[in-house]
């Protein structure tokens, strides 16, 4: 077995996102590099408005219009004779097209918002399977129901009939599933795919992509805020802050010994089931700044507890280089050094 | 109690005031806002502003065409108007008047010309433009003159008056009407609202302008020019009211489930005062925003039954009227100076248009 | 579904109940009733009636009776199709309406559908280049359309087609098909003919539809399924077309039941100054004339027509909503 750390097969380097508002512009994403490899979870974690969604959104180029990768590439296949940069390509271009659902596969939060009303399960399913390999209309019905099969979805033969508002949140995220899976795609990248839903549906929602990303040996990309769902699904995480990949690390070693202030006070404010009663909660101080009023220097320092005055108000620590655990801390370099 | 309904007079004013400031950013609606602002002071002056007597008749200057006023002349600043002079039509041998170059009538700010009463109080005979020597038949034809020879310029400005404040009356009443009926609905529910909503329902899938004709016709010819003022009025707004009970019931359902109504009730204040002391304040900005989209279409109903001679009639003078002159194409070949009239309401419909749409985002950014 | 196409049959006949009402509350308006108005008619004309006929002839049509009988005895001939006998005309209201009726409604659906294929394309183009110059030209035109009233267009349109065109625009035929029995060419004279009002009557109401179809887009556009739409890989204009605009399309057909009612009225007026053989100047003659049978005869014709007009906008919008179909609500 090769070792996967060595051939990704998507890789974002320095990625550098910006959205153009009334009142300026707004750096949303600064220097992310990140690692998919093929049969592994990555999680990427951080609150709301850390950018999040806007990396997945800027690695399949489907930026709101207002949004323009302006650095850095997101390789496909690299080191292989057929790489591809996905920040180069046309923006409607047919090449950037068949990578969509064909190559990488997206899941979303809003399982409700993210379904069309007008279209049955069957008719959104199959085209989605037909727009990269038509294997004609029969086919890919038979596909589709195959599929829904697959998802887990009961009595798939009268549901490819259904429209998405006849079906529970949980089987709507099924076929949210299906149809990121449609195309067979060897990347998946899922959105928050468990916030919307109860916590028995959770469950049963993660079980499945766990198991057909294992089936299928496909790479993963699971954006959440949930360290429990981090902690159960995830073989690497990237924490992010403010546009920014603050600390990598495999799983184990991140929740055993985290590096960088914000994981550690992250993981604080999980909720422990060892704890005393009465115990507060241990939250982070301050809020997260508005994207518009981005800090000087380090974007955490502000709310961090470690923060040494003079440096990490200046100047930014170096991102995370990709591939191997560390975190974006001066504590972190001068540990090192 | 004192204490709270300071806070509410408080909340409502900074409510107002937010809404007030997020309009100002609107241009093109705060343009709109200083333009009905001139319609209406237009109105309110309007025998100031007129040169001529809008009622004066006289068939020699009929359809005399748009006149300039000439500010030089060959000694230099001399406002003055041509005069007219008698011709024989060599074809016909009628008698017909054309603008003599040689005639020159000077003009003067504050003239003195036909005798009005100003805000109907003063009797005042001062315009602010006119001939320094008034004349019988010659005058000032900014925009010239309709058949029976009265002037265009003064009767547009005089009928500024009526169509304006008739739409103005007419959206008093639909709001009347729908913060009534739109309240009683929105406030109770249940097989009120049913009821109110399937009148509301009913009346707007009615088709409007048979209504009114077959409504206005039968008003009798004998009534004078005030009672078919108001049985208009009444007509317009019979039917204008449904969108604004729209608005109203619409907030009231949004308001019924806020904190601070919930909180009036359980202190056990009445439904009238809940109504009118907490509800009403905190949608002003949506009703004055409905309100200024629902004025223009009273103003085209009333110049529509007007043009029709089916609103009010003459010696009324409305801007329907006036365009009812321009109903023949062959007139309108001759003097198409006459569609004239029709600018001012083009203008006036879409102030009042753009200052709706500024209102309704400044009201509610994010609905 | 049974329970909304019930729901909305109910409301078109207490629609046409209550214009009912209406109707015969205007042809009651005018003082005196209608043997007096025949009376003064006849003696305009030189007849006479005496007192006992004009007694007989209030008995035959119930006038001595209670108003809410008169009305039940008035709609009963109504539902027979029975309208009354013109005043002005002497002759049955039907027989003096005769096409006008269906002119007028061709006329208002050639406006109905003019109005779609205006603002659909126009809206569309508006949401997806927002702010596009394309866009402002598009708003421009829409505030110019909703704010020249109708008939003012019309105006405008005779006076320069009869100055620099020395045309007569007007009229829904030419003159030698005029009174000619139908035929296709008939047909086809009209079909040349309607494309003129139509787009007169349709020009408000396109304005107002560009905006509605604009403001519902460009909130279709922002939802998440549009970018599970794009990340399948589908063309651009496809997931605009296939989506968005699919779902911008329900209430922008639901407003269709406001904008027919809209047309009709428009269509009176505008046949006035085009002078088109529908039933709006007979209208005006009746009411002018206090002809009240024929103007409340058409009165209540045209909503009724009307009422028939949005319900099966109503069943269209029920038709091609699948959540509407499928669970009688939206």
């Amino acid at each position: 077995m090769v070792d996967p750390m060595n051939h990704p097969i998507v890789s974002v380097r320095d990625l550098a996102v910006e959205f153009r508002q009334h009142t300026g512009t707004v750096r949303a994403l600064e220097a992310v590099s990140l690692d998919l490899h093929p049969g592994r979870v990555l999680g990427i974690v951080g609150e709301s408005g850390c950018g999040k969604s806007v990396t997945a959104r800027a690695m399949l180029r489907i930026l709101d219009r207002n949004g323009s990768i302006v650095a850095g590439k997101v390789t496909l296949d690299p080191g292989t004779s057929h790489e591809q940069d996905l920040t180069a390509l046309a923006p409607e271009g047919s090449e950037i097209r068949s990578v969509r659902g064909g190559r990488i596969g997206l899941i979303f939060q809003e399982p409700m918002a993210a379904l069309s009303m007008q279209y049955t399960v069957g008719n959104q399913l199959m085209e989605a399977i037909r727009v990269h390999r038509d294997p004609g209309k029969e086919k890919a019905r038979e596909r589709a129901i195959a599929l829904l099969n697959e998802v887990g979805i009961p009595r798939p033969e009268t549901r490819v009939d259904a429209y998405p508002f006849q079906l529970s949140g949980g089987l709507r995220q099924r076929v949210g599933i299906a149809l990121a899976l449609a195309a067979e795609p060897d990347v998946l990248i899922a959105d928050e795919p468990t916030t919307a839903l109860d916590v028995t549906t959770q469950a049963q929602i993660l079980a499945l992509l766990r198991r057909l990303q294992r089936d299928k040996q496909i790479a993963l990309m699971l954006i959440t805020h949930d360290m429990g769902v981090i902690a159960q699904m995830a073989d690497d995480v990237a924490v992010m802050y403010l546009g920014r990949v603050i600390e990598f690390a495999p799983v184990r070693e991140l929740f055993r010994a985290p590096r960088h202030p914000y994981t550690k006070a992250l993981l604080r404010s999980v909720p422990d089931l060892d704890a005393k009663p009465r115990q507060r909660l241990a939250t982070i101080g301050g809020a997260v700044p508005q994207p518009g009023a981005r800090p000087s220097g380090c974007p955490f320092h502000p709310r961090c507890p470690d923060a040494m005055p003079g440096r990490c108000d200046t100047k930014a620590p170096a991102p995370v280089a990709p591939g191997a655990a560390g975190a974006a801390c001066f504590l972190v370099e001068d540990a090192a050094a | 109690m004192s204490g709270s309904l300071a806070d509410d007079k408080l909340a409502s004013a900074g409510q107002l005031r937010l809404t007030w400031l997020r309009f100002k950013r609107h241009k093109l609606a705060f343009i709109s806002l200083f333009i009905v602002a001139l319609f209406y002071s237009v109105a309110i002056f309007a025998d100031f502003l007129a040169i001529n007597d809008p009622h004066a008749v006289d068939a020699r200057r009929g359809y005399l065409p748009p006149q300039a006023i000439h500010f030089f002349d060959d000694s230099g600043f001399n406002p003055h108007v041509n005069g007219m002079k008698g011709q024989r039509d060599m074809k016909t041998f009628k008698q017909v008047y054309v603008p003599d170059p040689n005639k020159k009538l000077p003009v003067t700010l504050f003239a003195h010309g036909y005798r009005y009463e100003l805000f109907g109080l003063f009797s005042t005979d001062i315009h602010l433009i006119g001939l320094s020597t008034p004349q019988t038949l010659d005058g000032i034809y900014l925009l010239g003159t309709d058949a029976l020879g009265r002037d265009l310029f003064s009767r547009i400005l005089v009928a500024t008056r009526i169509s304006l404040s008739i739409g103005l009356v007419s959206v008093g009443l639909s709001l009347v009407l729908g913060i009534l009926l739109g309240g009683i609905s929105g406030l109770y529910g249940g097989l009120v609202d049913l009821f109110v909503q399937r009148v509301i329902e009913v009346i707007r899938s009615i088709p409007t302008i048979p209504l009114w004709m077959g409504l206005a016709a039968a008003l009798p010819n004998t009534w004078s020019v005030i009672q078919v003022y108001f049985a208009i009025t009444i007509i317009i707004s019979l039917i204008g009211w449904t969108e604004l009970a729209r608005v109203v019931r619409g907030r009231f359902l949004a308001l019924r489930e806020e904190d601070f109504v919930i909180a009036a009730e359980l202190v056990g204040a009445s439904q009238l005062r809940i109504m009118l002391r907490h509800m009403l304040p905190s949608f002003t900005s949506h009703v004055i925003a409905a309100v200024s989209l629902a004025l223009p279409a009273m103003i085209i109903s009333e110049t529509s039954l007007s043009f029709l001679g089916l609103g009010l009639r003459p010696p009324a003078i409305s801007w329907g009227i006036l365009l009812q002159d321009a109903q023949n194409v062959q007139v309108l070949a001759g003097a198409p100076w006459l569609l004239l009239a029709a600018v001012p309401v083009v203008v006036v419909i879409l102030a009042f248009n753009f200052l709706g749409d500024g209102l309704r985002d400044a009201a509610d950014p994010y609905g | 579904m049974l329970m909304y196409i019930g729901r909305r049959l109910s409301l078109a006949l207490l629609t046409c109940v209550a214009i009912s009402i209406l109707t015969f509350i205007i042809i009651r308006l005018p003082p005196g009733d209608f043997v007096d108005a025949y009376i003064a008619n006849l003696a305009a004309s030189g007849g006479t009636v005496t007192a006992e006929q004009a007694q007989s002839m209030r008995h035959e049509y119930g006038l001595d009776r209670p108003v809410y009988i008169q009305y039940a005895l008035w709609i009963s001939r109504v539902v027979q199709g029975d309208f009354g006998v013109s005043m002005m005309w002497r002759r049955p209201v039907t027989e003096v309406i005769g096409d006008r009726l269906w002119l007028t409604m061709v006329v208002s659906f050639a406006a109905l559908f003019l109005t779609w294929t205006i603002a659909l394309p126009i809206g569309i183009y508006s949401a997806v280049r927002q702010y596009s110059i394309g866009d402002y030209i598009a708003t421009m035109l829409g505030f110019i359309g909703l704010a020249v009233p109708n008939f003012l267009l019309a105006l405008i349109l005779m006076y320069f087609g009869f100055r620099y065109l020395g045309l007569s625009v007007g009229g829904l035929f030419s003159a030698e098909y005029a009174q000619a029995p139908w035929g296709w060419d008939k047909v086809w004279d009209l079909a040349k003919h309607v494309p003129l009002p139509a787009a007169v009557l349709a020009l408000a109401g396109s304005a107002h539809q560009i905006r509605i179809m604009r403001a519902n887009l460009l909130d279709e556009l922002r939802k998440p399924y549009v970018i599970t739409a794009r990340a399948k890989g589908i063309p651009e204009l496809r997931v605009i077309m296939k989506y968005p605009v699919r779902a911008a399309l329900n209430p922008f057909a639901s407003s269709i039941a406001y904008v027919f009612p809209y047309l009709v009225s428009g269509s009176i007026i505008v046949s006035l100054v085009l002078g088109l053989p529908t039933v709006g100047p007979l209208l005006l003659q009746a009411l002018v004339a206090q002809d009240m049978f024929l103007a409340g005869t058409i009165v209540l014709l045209l909503g009724i027509m009307t009422v028939v007009g949005t319900l099966i906008s109503d069943l269209l919008l029920m038709w091609i909503e699948p959540r509407l179909r499928l669970t009688g609500r939206s």
